[in-house]
C-alpha cells in the first residue's frame, strides 16, 4: 500500500510563501551591490549607428555601461542578450547601465544618446510572405532549421534565416480561408493516403483560423543578481529549472560547471518562459565580473513584456474529412507561425495536437515560421498544442453535427487509446486512458442532462462545450541522488526547479515511498547548486512528475541494494535475504536481525567506496558527478541514472467540459460550470493536482477569451505591454467552483504510475470554452483565439468585421 | 464584503482611487517610454540628480521606523529596499497586480502606488506584520497552507493582505463577497479558487 504517493502533504516552501519569508532573486542584497538597468530599443526595426554614453559615464554614482561588445557575438538567428548592430523589436535591450543606486542608473539611461537608422518593419507574418513584403531581419524573414529542433525552451541552434515570398495567389488564398497553393513551406510531413481519406469522407469541413500570441507575464519579472568570489560566480536567478540551467549558464559566463553556484530557491512563475538560462542572464553575470561588484539587474514589468517571451501566433487553414461513422479519415493542415523576433513557431506541435485529438487515418502538415518585428517568442504552456485545441474544438463540433453525432461520442470515436499514436511520425504513447476520461467527465459534468436543458432564457443563452488538451508529459535519462545520513534521516537531492508547481517536492515522495521513510524524517535538498544537486530535466513540457519520480525511485533502489549488501556483509547471508521497513534493513526470515538505516549509513561511511559516494556509476552526468563528490563520505549514497527501458511518449491528457451563459445584448458570458478530468496516470499529490488543474483552467480562459498581443501596424508599437491591458484572467473572469478529477490509472512505465499534467490543463479549458461559445451561438465558428467580447458582439450584431480578415498581432 | 468604510468609521482609501491619483500625479509627469518604467518614475529621473532624502518616521507593523525617504519614493520601495522587508512583492510597479498590497489604516492599498511621504503617521501593516508576535501564523496564512493556495507564491503576500483586511471587516464573508474583496489581486498562476477556499477556511466556513 502506498504511504506517500497519492497522499497530500505540505511542500516545504509553502509556509515561506504565506509569510513572505521565502526569497526570490530580487530579494537578495549583497554588500557593495550596484543596480543595473536596461536601455531598450524604441523602434521595431533599425540599426544602431552610434552610442554616446559619455555624459552618463560622467555622472556621479554611475559605475559602468555594458554593451554587446562586452559579450561574445551572437550571430542571427540567435537571440542576443544585447543588440549589437540591428534592433528587431521594440523593447530589445541595447545596453545596461550600472550605478550605486537605481535612481542614478535610471537617470543615466536618459543621458545616453543613441543614433538609429530606421529600417522597414513588419508585424504580420502573412504580410512578410507577400510579394514585396518587408523582412524582419536584413537576412530575410523565415527561420529554417538545419538541425532537428531541441526540446521545448531550448535555444535555437542549427538554423538559418532565409528570404521566402509566396505568390500573391497563395497570399490571397490563405487570407480568404483557402488552401495557399504554391506557398513554400519549411516543414512538411504526411502519413496515410490523403486523397483516399477525403474520398471516403461523408463530410468535409474546410476552415481558416488564427491564434494570437501573448506574453507569459510571469508575476516575477526575470530579475537576477550575481557576484563573484574566488573565481566562482554566485548567481541568484529566476528560472523554472534548477540543474538544467547550470551547463548553459556556465557557458554564458565562460566558466567550468564547478565554478557556478546557481541559487534559485523560488521562482515567481515561468509558464515556459524561464525553462533554461535565458540570454539576459549573461548580462548580469558578466557585468558583475567586469565591475568586480555584485550586480542586480532588475527587469520592469514593461521590459518583462518585451524580453520575457510570448506564445507564437499562427494563421492557418485546415481541411478535415469525416466518415459517416464519425472516424476522421483525412486532415490537411497548413500553419504560418508568427515567430516574432526569434522566429520559432510551434506549428509542428499544433499538428501533433490534431493527431492526438483525431487519430486520423491520413494527414498532411505543412508549416512555415516567419519572423516579425515583435517580441521574442518561445515555449508557453502547451505551445502549439493548446492554441490549436482552442480553434479545433468548435470545428470538431461542426464535423460532429454534420454527421449527426453527439460531440462527446465523436471525440470518443476518434480517441487516443494506449495503442494509439501522436505526432507526424505516429510515435507510440506509454499508455492512454482518454476514453475513460471522457466518460468520467461527461458523467461528472452531467453532459446529457445539460444538453437537455432549455438553451434560451430571455436575452441569455447557454452554451455547453467539450475539449481535449494534450502534451507529452515525461522524459528519460536523468539522474537521481539521495543520502541516508548517519542519524538515519533521508536527504533527497533534487535538481528540479521550483516555479510553483511543487513537482520538485512531489517527485521526492517517490524516494520516500521506495525506502519507506516517514515524510517527517525526509528532507528535500534543493534551491542552490552548491548543495550538491543532480542533473535534472528542465521544468518544461509537463515532464517532471514522470521524469523525476523515476530518478528518485531509482536512487532509492540503489540505496536499498546498498543497505542490503551492508547488512549481508555484517550480519551474514546474501543481500537477497534482506528486506526493508520501519527504517531498518533486516533478514526477511527473522526481522529481529538487521540494522537501522542510521547504523547502515554509519557502516557505509566506514566502508567508503560506492557505499558513501567515493565511487559512483560512470554513466551519470558530470553535474551529478560533482554533486556525489561533494557528498562523498557523509552517509549512504544512492545514485543512479534513469536507464529504465521502455519507449513511447508519456501522454498528459485533460478533457474539459464547460457551461456558459452568454448575454446576447453585451456579448459577455459567465462560466457557470467547468469540469475537467485528467489522464495523467496515478495522481501523485492530490491537493496540488487540483491546483495545477485549476491554474491551467484559468489559463485556458485567458487564451480563448482574453489575451493577445496588439501591435499597431502603422508604427510597429505594442499597444498592451502591461498586465492591465493584456488582461490575464482575474478572480472575476473564471469559474471558482470547478470540479477536477483524474482517471488515476497508473502508467506502466513509471514506478509510481504518474505522468505530468501542467500544460494540457490549459488546452482542455481553452477548447471546452471555445466549444461552449460556439454552442451558445448555434455553432458559429469564429476560428480565433482569443474570441473576445467585441468579436462576439460584432457577430451578434451581424458585423463580420472581426472575422473577415484574420490576422495575428494586429487586429 | 469589506466596504469603503474602515472599522473605526474613517473613509478608506480605495486602492483603485489611490492608484489613479498616483498615476496622474507621478507617472505621467515624465517617465521615459524607451527606458522601461523603473523604480523611479518620477521627476527625479529627469533631473538626473538625487532629490534630497528626508528623514521620516513610519509606523510599520506597530513599530516606529525612522527612514530617509525621497520625495518620489513609493512605499513598496521603502519597505523592500530601505527597511529590508522583502515580503512585499513588486509585480508591476504600476497598480495593476496587487502583489505589493499592504494595509494602511486597515485598508488594502497597492504600496507601489503610494508615496511613502503620504503614509507618515498612518498605521501600515505589511506581510511581515501579519503573524503573531510569538510566530503563530494568522488564520489566513494557516488556511492558505492547508488549501495549498500558493503556486509560485509571488502574489501570495498580497493575497494574504487582502484576505486579512476582508476578514477584519467581515469575519464570515460569502464566497462572492470574498471574490469581490480579493479581485484586486492578480494571480498569474491562476490559483484563485485555492485562495478563495483559503478565505472560506480561515473564516471557519470550510472544514
Ligand atoms: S506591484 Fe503594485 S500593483 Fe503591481
Ligand atoms: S501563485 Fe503565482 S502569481 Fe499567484
Amino acid at each position: 500500500m502506498s504511504t506517500h504517493i497519492g497522499k497530500d502533504f505540505i511542500p516545504p516552501d509553502v509556509p515561506g510563501k504565506v509569510t513572505g519569508e521565502i526569497k526570490y532573486a530580487e530579494d537578495y542584497k549583497r554588500e557593495g551591490m550596484v543596480f543595473a538597468r536596461l536601455l531598450t530599443s524604441p523602434m521595431p526595426s533599425g540599426r544602431v549607428v552610434n552610442i554616446d554614453a559619455s555624459e552618463a559615464l560622467r555622472m556621479d554614482g554611475v559605475v559602468g555601461v555594458f554593451t554587446a561588445d562586452d559579450l561574445p557575438p551572437v550571430p542571427p538567428p540567435g537571440n542576443p542578450a544585447l543588440a549589437s548592430e540591428y534592433v528587431t523589436y521594440v523593447g530589445q535591450p541595447i545596453l545596461a547601465v550600472a550605478a550605486i543606486s537605481e535612481e542614478i542608473a535610471e537617470s543615466a539611461i536618459d543621458k545616453i544618446r543613441i543614433d538609429f537608422e530606421r529600417r522597414d518593419f513588419v508585424v504580420d507574418p502573412i504580410e512578410s510572405l507577400s510579394p514585396g513584403g518587408s523582412n524582419a531581419y536584413p537576412e530575410g524573414n523565415v527561420l529554417v532549421r538545419t538541425q532537428e529542433e531541441g526540446p521545448e525552451g531550448a535555444p535555437i541552434v542549427g538554423a538559418e534565416i532565409r528570404d521566402i515570398k509566396w505568390p500573391q495567389s497563395a497570399i490571397d488564398a490563405i487570407k480568404t480561408g483557402k488552401e495557399p497553393v504554391g506557398g513554400e513551406f519549411t516543414t512538411e510531413w504526411a502519413f496515410g493516403d490523403l486523397d483516399a481519406g477525403f474520398a471516403d469522407a461523408a463530410t468535409i469541413i474546410e476552415e481558416p483560423f488564427v491564434t494570437i500570441g501573448y506574453p507569459h507575464h510571469s508575476l516575477e519579472a526575470r530579475t537576477g543578481m550575481a557576484y563573484w568570489e574566488n573565481g566562482k560566480c554566485y548567481f541568484h536567478g529566476s528560472s523554472q529549472s534548477q540543474s538544467a540551467n547550470n551547463a548553459g549558464l556556465a557557458r554564458m559566463l565562460g566558466i567550468d560547471l564547478a565554478d557556478l553556484v546557481f541559487i534559485n530557491e523560488a521562482t515567481g512563475g515561468g509558464f515556459g518562459s524561464k525553462i533554461g538560462p535565458y540570454p539576459f542572464m549573461a548580462i548580469t553575470g558578466n557585468f558583475a565580473r567586469v565591475l568586480n561588484r555584485p550586480v542586480q539587474l532588475r527587469i520592469t514589468r514593461e521590459q518583462e513584456f518585451y524580453i520575457g517571451s510570448a506564445r507564437s501566433g499562427m494563421q492557418g487553414w485546415i481541411k478535415v474529412g469525416v466518415k459517416a461513422d464519425g472516424k476522421v479519415s483525412a486532415v490537411d493542415l497548413v500553419i504560418v507561425n508568427d515567430g516574432g523576433a526569434t522566429g520559432g513557431g510551434s506549428g509542428n506541435s499544433s499538428a501533433q495536437h490534431v493527431t492526438v485529438a483525431y487519430q486520423p487515418e491520413s494527414m498532411r502538415y505543412r508549416g512555415i515560421s516567419v519572423y516579425t518585428n515583435t517580441t521574442p517568442r518561445g515555449a508557453q504552456r502547451g505551445p502549439g498544442q493548446n492554441e490549436m485545441a482552442a480553434v479545433l474544438a468548435p470545428m470538431t463540433d461542426r464535423a460532429a453535427a454534420a454527421i449527426n453525432m453527439d460531440r462527446v461520442a465523436f471525440r470518443t470515436r476518434n480517441v487516443l487509446d494506449s495503442d494509439g499514436f501522436q505526432g507526424g511520425s505516429q510515435g507510440p504513447v506509454t499508455s492512454a486512458f482518454v476514453r475513460e476520461a471522457l466518460a468520467q467527465g461527461a458523467r461528472t459534468f452531467g453532459w446529457d442532462e445539460k444538453l437537455a436543458q432549455p438553451k434560451v432564457n430571455g436575452s441569455k443563452v447557454r452554451g455547453v462545450g467539450v475539449g481535449i488538451g494534450y502534451h507529452g508529459a515525461g522524459g528519460r535519462g536523468y539522474d537521481g541522488l539521495l543520502r541516508i545520513a548517519p542519524d538515519g534521516r533521508l536527504f533527497i537531492h533534487s535538481g528540479v526547479g521550483n516555479l510553483g508547481t511543487y513537482s520538485y517536492a512531489g517527485t521526492c515522495r517517490a524516494a520516500a515511498e521506495a525506502l519507506q521513510v516517514p515524510w517527517e524524517r525526509c528532507e528535500i535538498v534543493n534551491g542552490r547548486s552548491d548543495k550538491h544537486l543532480p542533473h535534472s530535466s528542465g521544468q518544461g513540457g509537463s515532464n517532471t512528475i514522470f521524469t523525476h519520480t523515476r530518478t528518485n525511485w531509482l536512487a532509492a533502489q540503489d540505496a536499498i541494494a546498498k543497505l542490503k549488501e551492508i547488512a549481508a556483509a555484517d550480519l551474514g547471508g546474501a543481500a537477497d535475504d534482506y528486506g526493508i521497513g520501519d527504517e531498518r534493513v533486516y533478514q526477511s526470515a527473522d526481522s529481529s536481525i538487521g540494522l537501522t538505516y542510521a547504523e547502515a549509513a554509519q557502516r557505509a561511511m566506514e566502508l567508503g567506496g560506492k557505499f558513501s559516494g567515493q565511487e559512483y556509476p560512470d554513466d551519470i552526468n558530470p553535474l551529478t558527478q560533482l554533486a556525489v563528490q561533494g557528498l562523498a563520505g557523509t552517509g549512504l549514497i544512492g545514485v543512479a541514472k534513469d536507464n529504465i527501458p521502455g519507449q513511447g511518449q508519456p501522454p498528459g491528457v485533460v478533457v474539459g467540459f464547460c457551461e456558459i451563459e452568454m448575454d446576447k445584448d453585451t456579448g459577455k458570458f459567465e462560466i457557470l460550470d467547468y469540469t475537467a478530468i485528467a489522464d495523467c496516470g496515478t495522481v501523485v499529490h492530490p491537493k496540488n493536482f487540483d491546483n495545477a488543474m485549476r491554474g491551467g483552467a484559468v489559463w485556458g480562459v485567458g487564451m480563448t477569451a482574453l489575451e493577445r498581443h496588439v501591435y499597431d501596424p502603422q508604427n510597429g508599437l505594442p499597444a498592451n505591454t502591461g498586465l492591465y491591458q493584456n488582461k490575464p484572467p482575474t478572480y472575476k473572469d473564471v469559474n471558482l467552483n470547478t470540479k477536477m478529477g483524474g482517471v488515476n490509472i497508473p502508467d506502466p512505465q513509471n514506478p509510481t504510475g504518474g505522468r505530468g499534467i501542467g500544460e494540457p490543463t490549459q488546452g482542455a479549458s481553452a477548447a471546452a470554452l471555445a466549444s461552449a461559445i460556439s454552442n451558445a451561438l448555434d455553432g458559429h465558428l469564429f476560428n480565433t483565439a482569443p474570441t473576445t467580447t467585441d468579436m462576439i458582439i460584432n457577430h451578434l450584431a451581424g458585423n463580420s468585421y472581426s472575422t473577415k480578415s484574420l490576422k495575428t498581432n494586429t487586429f | 464584503m469589506y466596504s469603503n468604510t474602515t472599522k473605526n468609521g474613517a473613509m478608506s482609501v480605495n486602492s483603485k482611487l489611490t492608484r489613479r491619483r498616483f498615476i496622474k500625479g507621478v507617472i505621467f509627469s515624465g517617465a521615459a517610454a524607451t527606458t522601461g518604467t523603473g523604480m523611479y518614475l518620477a521627476a527625479n529621473a529627469q533631473s538626473g540628480q538625487s532629490a534630497a532624502e528626508r528623514l521620516v518616521t513610519l509606523n510599520i507593523n506597530g513599530r516606529n521606523r525612522p527612514v530617509d525617504v525621497l520625495p518620489s519614493e513609493t512605499l513598496a520601495y521603502t519597505l523592500r529596499y530601505k527597511l529590508d522587508m522583502t515580503g512585499t512583492k513588486i509585480g508591476c510597479n504600476r497598480g495593476e497586480c496587487g502583489a505589493c498590497t499592504v494595509l494602511i489604516e486597515g485598508v488594502p492599498n497597492y504600496s507601489c502606488s503610494v508615496l511613502t511621504h503620504n503614509v507618515k503617521g498612518k498605521a501600515v501593516i505589511s506581510i511581515e506584520g501579519v503573524k503573531a508576535a510569538d510566530g503563530t501564523l494568522h488564520a489566513v496564512q494557516q488556511a492558505f497552507i492547508a488549501e495549498n493556495s500558493p503556486q509560485c507564491g509571488f502574489c501570495t503576500p498580497g493575497q494574504v493582505m487582502s484576505a486579512v483586511a476582508l476578514l477584519n471587516n467581515n469575519p464570515r464573508p460569502t464566497r462572492s463577497e470574498a471574490i469581490d474583496a480579493m479581485s484586486g489581486n492578480l494571480c498569474r498562476c491562476g490559483a484563485y479558487e485555492h485562495y478563495i477556499n483559503g478565505v472560506m477556511r480561515a473564516s471557519g466556513q470550510l472544514a
